[in-house]
């Protein structure tokens, strides 16, 4: 039981974190909640469909689809987040007003919520499935139903209560400065999806390592439990190859140039 | 455009030709179980590892060390590219069955 709590719990955790989260990034927005559940229920069944096809997955790209899939999956989701981060540069400051003056519940004018509702997804789509998967292999090996369900329940819970104590955490950032610690987190949850993705290309042998940079795993390992907190947040890696910095950083830097792009020309119109 | 075309022809002809160079090395799930339970590979080369999960349940090769994970199916098999790496011990497991599934990479 204790070991399929823990497996259920880490790959929830990253799911979790993520809504945590979305779910600060986007106070305020009308009709908010039901997009996030939205979200999740659209990875689930994603997580149960991308479970069923795994073998064929796999087969593709001449065995590579499953890092290709991965690949696009966190690709899909860094677009996302870029786009949530670009709107926000230009309605941040009117989101912020608006919930001055009707504290939390603002009705009309909230952000398009597809975007983070698809952030959501992809993310549940990617950890479920391997939940699923495992699970089903327990089920083959004659594990009984009660013990997995209890077990699935706990690591379920647990990761969740993460992902509300990031959610609540946030919220006691005073509003005026929400937005920006949330974009700040965005941006580099961002990031780390992508230099992920050029994690799974490398293994795909589909990009060039361009070497490794530095190894710190005695330091702060990818396996402790704070490396692998801050390998969602903020894609840390103990021994991170070039690639991966490269794309990290370009990144930071094109979707940070975009988000100026829009403040500005937003500013220049109020004037 | 012209240059780029070249260039984009050269390095799709190129990859087939490097791709022979990679060597290739199988591990065997069985029972849950790594075999070998250690394998050695050489250090600063690319390597292609050749997992073959002869159990019918899935299991996924992960390592926090080689930042690799992959979900093999039961009865497949799966290619994943290491390296190059450091000289030094590489442990890797089977997230599915960690109590058994547990192995390590020696790069010399």
């Amino acid at each position: 039981m204790l070991a399929t709590a823990v497996i259920v719990f880490r790959e929830i955790l990253e799911a979790a974190l993520i809504i945590g989260i979305v779910g600060a990034a986007t106070q305020g927005v009308a009709k908010r909640t039901l997009w996030i559940v939205l979200g999740v229920l659209a990875g689930c069944v994603g997580a149960v469909i991308v479970a069923g096809l795994a073998e064929v997955i796999v087969g593709l790209a001449d065995g590579m689809g499953q890092e290709l899939f991965n690949a696009l999956v966190l690709l899909a989701a860094v677009g996302m987040l870029a786009w949530h981060n670009i709107w926000m540069a230009s309605h941040s400051r009117e989101l912020v007003v608006q919930m001055k003056q009707v504290g939390s519940a603002v009705k009309e004018g909230g952000e398009p919520m597809f975007a983070l509702a698809l952030v959501v997804a992809l993310a549940v789509l990617r950890e479920g499935s391997e939940i699923v998967l495992f699970l089903h292999g327990q089920t083959a090996q004659g594990v009984d139903l009660p013990t997995m369900l209890s077990g699935g329940s706990v690591g379920l819970l647990a990761g969740l209560a993460i992902g509300v104590a990031m959610y609540l955490g946030l919220l006691r950032i005073p509003t005026k400065h929400l937005f920006t610690v949330t974009g700040w987190m965005i941006l580099l949850l961002a990031a780390g999806m992508a230099s992920q993705a050029a994690n799974f290309l490398v293994q795909a042998d589909m990009l060039p390592a361009w070497g490794k940079l530095w190894d710190v795993s005695s330091a702060l390992s990818n396996r402790s439990m704070l490396g692998s907190l801050l390998h969602t947040l903020v894609g840390y890696d103990a021994s991170p190859m070039g690639i991966q910095m490269a794309v990290y950083v370009s990144t930071i830097l094109l979707i940070g140039v975009a988000m100026k792009v829009v403040k500005t020309a937003d500013q220049n119109k109020l004037r | 455009m012209k240059r780029f075309l070249a260039v984009l022809c050269l390095s799709l002809c190129a990859v087939p030709v490097m791709a022979d160079e990679v060597p290739e090395f199988t591990l065997i799930i069985k029972d849950h179980v790594f075999v070998p339970a250690e394998l050695t590979i050489p250090a600063g080369v690319k390597v292609k590892l050749i997992v073959d999960n002869q159990d019918a349940t899935p299991e996924e090769f992960e390592s926090h060390e080689l930042d690799r994970e992959k979900i093999i199916p039961g009865n497949s098999q799966a290619k994943i590219f290491v390296g190059p790496l450091d000289a030094g011990v590489y442990p890797f497991f089977g997230e599915f069955h960690a109590a058994t599934a547990q192995g390590k990479l020696m790069v010399k």
